[in-house]
Formats: structure tokens, C-alpha cells, sequence
């Protein structure tokens, strides 16, 4: 069993433009590793929307990709104000962001479904406050 | 299928000064300098003609057939491209430019723009059914298609499988000289597409159309110095020969095409890096609710094509003058339904050519080599290594294909702790009492 391979991501909050460029990045390295298409897309998507979400909700955060053979794990970390409830947040369609954001295109109340919907597995800590962590799994 | 794929780019070595220029700006990373000059990479190369239109030395030109393959053919029909009726200024009428190609040689012409009118007709009648992948990306441009191929293998199947509209042309234009002159062989008909851009070069010489349609390429720019020549000779009694209306003629610029769509539903990018930007985000299905995509890799569409004279937009802002007299669509299609042979018969596929080794493991041995070595490096992308990125270096370093020495920059700080080094020995030296020393 070789070792995985982690990348590190900042995800600057006060860029909006520059959102999604780690999914980007990921996305190329995971082509370069030879992973089939469907799990590449369900990584980038996962990845995509979860940085997002950090943008528009917590000021950017940091992201861990670690790539190992048989599973591909996605930590987001952010200390922006926690979420008061993850079942709600869940909803789709559900969405607290602000009208601007949603002038923008964001704020579909997607992110956190179409996260769980292409990952196997999601788990989410969160403080009211203090900050939150996503980890999802992805499995080959 | 990208094995010995033909690009259409030429370098003159003398003039190639091994700047960076290119290697930069280079959508897919496809150049390195090596040797002193730019190398591309044929299986990374989308044909998209930037580093034509960039380099500063003209060091890069577009390869095309030459005008005298117009003899080549006993009836040779001239394809012009609508982006061709651009490059004049204080044109009046297209049939000046379709008279004057009659005058080169030429025993007909079909216009492309004619045949975008179909195009158009059976794009109408292609997204609105129910069993295809939305949004539909047109297949026009040939850069952008061949960058799926290499990236979006999920968005292989939303490109549009109706050929592009030189393909068609090329069709009909055969066919109307064998009905027109039974006594011609296949052999005595040449098609002469007058091309805007390389991509359509490397189109028709790779065979993506999987039909030899189109028998010789010619640039605008020969074509148009060309034409001059015989347009100043030209009386006021020209023949009826334009047979496209406006939105045949709009296909030559960003928008025209999917204006033609009759569906609010669409987008329309140009610009490589945009397209790029677009797809990203079409391929984290970030869009939802669009019919319709076209994608030009040129800025201001084909008018913006590496082998064209005129800059893009004053081009697009004669074609609108030339269009306003003209019925919107003319060519009509005679079906209701798409005809076979419109069909491309082979769909795009995807193409990894990005792959560091067919084996994960062997793969991910690179990956961990290439980002241990990335964090020598200094991060400033400067392109002196011959690499556009320091990351690409990296990648090049473990594939083999150049080694850490090439990195000026680590070289220098090499140079200036040696000579540190050195000073600090002979510093010592004057230092220390020689023992030797009779004094």
C-alpha cells in the first residue's frame, strides 16, 4: 500500500472570482493520476461547492485533499459562524445566503446536497461561532 | 487518437529568439523551449493559434495550402468563410469578393455562411429533443472541441453532432457541380476552403469530420492580399452570386451562432481563456437552464482567427453594415428532419493524454517525486527553465524530460553560495599565518 498523496489548499474569501480554482487544481492532478472521469467529476463538484460555500459563508477557510488508492478525502476547514442546523442546511433548496450572493448566481441552496449526493460519506462539525469542518470521502 | 496529431503551426528557427512569450500563454501547456527555441507538443496542442498571434519575432506562422492548389483541380470551388468578407474595408457588396474569387481561378464558390444557415435551421430542430444532453456546445470551432476531447470527458456527449458548417458546405458543393457538370470525376473537383484560423487546418488534415471532405485549406490573408489585386479591376456589372443572408454571415462572429438558435436559453463565450472558464464551471454543472453553448476560441469569434488581416472587432463591425441589407436566412433546409449525412459519424471521445503512467502506482510515485521537487523550486514561474510553470517543470523533471539544473534561478543562488564559499576560504586563508612563511 503506497502512501497517499495530500494537497493543500488556502481558500481566499475575499475573491469571489477566484472560487473554485482549487477544484480546478484537484481536478487536474487527480487526470494526471489516471482516476476515471466519474470519480474525478464527483470530486470537483464535491470540492467545487464546498469552497464555495466557505467563500460565501465563513470568509475562505483551507482545504486538505488527500489521494490515496482506493479513497479520496476532502477536509474543508473554516472559522466562520458554524452552522445553528446541519438537518436544515441539508434541505435542498435551503440557503441562508445574502440577495447580493444570490445576484451572483450562488446561493441555490445546493451546495451541502450536491456535496452529500457526490460523496460517499459527509460529516460535518460545526460550532455556532467558532467555525466549521466538512469531511467527505469519496471511494473508488 | 491523438497519436501523430497534425498541427498547424510552422516555426522559423532563425527568427524563434526562445523568449517566453508562447510557452506563457499557451492554453494546455503544450510548448517548452528547448534548444533555445519553442517546441510543441503535438498531442497537447489544441491548434488554437495563440502563439501565432502572440509571438513577437513572427518567428510562428499558420501552415496552409498555397493559392496555386487552386490548379491543382480541373473545377476548383472556392469554400470562403463569411470571417473573409470582414477583411474589406468599404465593401459593398459580397459579391465583389465571391466575383473576385472567380477571377483567381476559381471555377465556382459556395459560401460557408450558406450552409451555417442549414446548420442553424437543424440546430433549432436538434435542441429540442428530449433525448440529448443540454446544454448543447456547438462543434463549430474545432479548438474548443479537440480541448473537450483532452479535459471534459463528461461533456464529450453535450457537443453538438451535426457537422460544422465547412463540412456541409464542402458537401453541397460537390454535389451541385457533379449535377451541374455530369462529365466531371471525383477526381477533377477540388474544395477550397478560405480558412480564418489553423484550427480548421488541422481539422481538415486530421480528418475530424472522418470524411475527406475538403481537399486544400487556404489561409484569409493569401486570399485577401489576392483578391485586392483583382477587386481594384472590377467594373459595377457584378453577377448574382451571395446566396446567405444575415445569419449565415453573423456565424463569423461571437454570438451569431447561437443568435440563430432562437432560444434565449444560451451563452456565448469567446477568447480561449473564457472558454476554458465556461467549460470549468459547465462541467461542475454550475448552469443549469441553458440550451444552448457556443464557444469560439478567438477573441471576437472567427474574424479573430490567426490567419485573418483585420482586427477583429472592425471586422465584426463591417459585417454588420454588410449584413443589414440582406433577408435573414435564405438557405432553407428541405427536410424536416436532420439528414444522415449532416451527422458527424464520429462522436468526440475522450482523450487522457494528461496521464503521468498507465499505472496508479507508478503515477502516484511521480505525483509525490513531482511535489517534493515543486517546493525547491522558487514559485515565480519565470519560464527561463524552458517550462511555462515551475509545476510543469517539475512534471518534466521526473517525466525524464529535462533536468533540475535547467532552473536558472536555483542555479543562481548555487552560484552566489559557491562563491560565498570561495570568499570565505580565501578570507581564511590571508587569515591564518602560513607556516611556511620564512617571515
Amino acid at each position: 500500500m503506497s502512501e497517499a498523496i495530500r494537497f493543500h489548499f488556502d481558500v481566499d474569501g475575499e475573491n469571489f472570482s477566484s472560487a473554485g480554482e482549487a477544484s480546478v487544481t484537484v481536478k487536474k492532478k487527480l487526470r494526471q493520476l489516471g482516476y476515471p472521469p466519474d470519480i474525478i467529476r464527483k470530486v470537483a463538484i464535491a470540492m467545487y461547492e464546498g469552497e464555495i460555500n466557505m467563500v460565501i459563508h465563513a470568509h475562505g477557510g483551507d482545504a486538505d485533499v488527500t489521494v490515496g488508492e482506493d479513497e479520496i478525502t476532502i477536509v474543508l476547514r473554516d472559522d466562520g459562524p458554524g452552522i445553528p442546523d446541519v438537518a436544515l442546511a441539508m434541505q435542498e433548496g435551503y440557503s441562508t445566503a445574502k440577495d447580493q450572493i444570490r445576484a451572483l448566481g450562488f446561493g441555490a441552496g445546493m451546495g451541502l446536497p450536491n456535496m452529500k449526493k457526490n460523496t460517499d460519506s459527509l460529516q460535518i462539525d460545526t460550532k455556532v461561532g467558532a467555525g466549521t469542518t466538512v469531511t467527505m470521502k469519496v471511494f473508488l | 487518437m491523438s497519436h501523430g496529431y497534425l498541427h498547424s503551426v510552422s516555426l522559423d528557427i532563425e527568427k524563434c529568439k526562445g523568449c517566453t512569450t508562447c510557452l506563457k500563454r499557451c492554453p494546455t501547456e503544450a510548448i517548452r523551449i528547448r534548444d533555445g527555441h519553442a517546441v510543441i507538443s503535438p498531442e497537447r496542442c489544441i491548434s488554437c493559434g495563440e502563439c501565432i498571434k502572440l509571438c513577437p519575432y513572427q518567428a510562428k506562422r499558420a501552415i496552409s495550402d498555397p493559392l496555386s492548389a487552386i490548379r491543382d483541380y480541373k473545377y476548383a470551388i472556392a469554400l470562403p468563410a463569411p470571417s473573409l468578407y470582414g477583411q474589406f474595408d468599404n465593401l459593398d457588396d459580397i459579391d465583389r469578393v465571391l466575383a473576385g474569387l472567380l477571377a483567381l481561378g476559381f471555377s465556382d464558390v459556395f459560401e460557408v455562411a450558406a450552409a451555417a444557415e442549414l446548420v442553424s435551421a437543424y440546430t433549432r430542430l436538434y435542441i429540442n429533443r428530449t433525448d440529448i444532453k443540454k446544454p448543447v456546445i456547438s462543434s463549430a470551432c474545432p479548438t474548443i472541441t479537440r480541448m473537450i476531447s483532452k479535459n471534459y470527458p463528461y461533456l464529450c456527449e453535450n457537443i453538438m453532432p451535426i457537422l460544422p458548417p465547412v463540412d456541409i458546405a464542402a458537401m453541397l458543393a460537390r454535389k451541385k457541380a457533379k449535377e451541374e457538370h455530369p462529365e466531371l470525376h471525383d477526381e477533377d473537383i477540388g474544395i477550397l476552403f478560405i480558412s480564418p484560423c489553423p484550427a480548421k487546418v488541422s481539422y481538415v488534415k486530421n480528418d475530424e469530420g472522418k470524411r475527406p471532405l475538403i481537399d486544400a485549406v487556404l489561409s484569409v490573408r493569401d486570399v485577401y492580399f489576392a483578391l485586392l489585386d483583382v477587386m481594384k479591376r472590377q467594373g459595377d456589372d457584378l453577377p448574382e452570386l451571395k446566396s446567405a443572408g444575415m445569419v449565415g454571415i453573423g456565424w463569423a462572429t461571437t454570438g451569431g451562432e447561437s443568435a440563430a438558435v432562437f432560444n434565449s436559453h444560451y451563452l456565448a463565450a469567446d477568447g480561449i481563456e473564457n472558454c476554458i472558464r465556461v467549460l470549468e464551471q459547465i462541467d461542475n454543472s454550475d448552469f443549469t437552464g441553458l440550451d444552448f453553448v457556443e464557444l469560439d476560441a478567438c477573441d471576437g469569434g472567427c474574424v479573430g482567427g490567426a490567419m485573418t488581416v483585420a482586427n477583429p472587432y472592425i471586422a465584426q463591425a463591417r459585417l454588420q453594415t454588410l449584413r443589414r441589407y440582406l433577408p435573414v436566412s435564405p438557405n432553407r433546409p428541405a427536410s424536416e428532419w436532420i439528414p444522415d449525412d449532416f451527422f458527424n459519424k464520429q462522436s468526440v471521445e475522450y482523450d487522457p493524454y494528461h496521464r503521468l503512467s498507465p499505472d496508479r502506482k507508478e503515477a502516484m510515485r511521480m505525483m509525490r517525486e513531482i511535489e517534493e521537487i515543486v517546493k525547491t523550486l522558487p514559485g515565480i514561474d519565470c519560464g527561463s527553465c524552458g517550462a511555462p510553470t515551475c509545476m510543469s517543470f517539475a512534471e518534466d523533471i521526473v517525466k525524464g524530460e529535462t533536468c533540475a539544473d535547467e532552473c536558472t534561478v536555483n542555479m543562481r543562488m548555487l552560484f552566489h553560495r559557491y562563491l560565498e564559499e570561495h570568499r570565505e576560504a580565501s578570507r581564511q586563508a590571508s587569515m591564518t599565518p602560513d607556516k611556511e612563511d620564512p617571515s
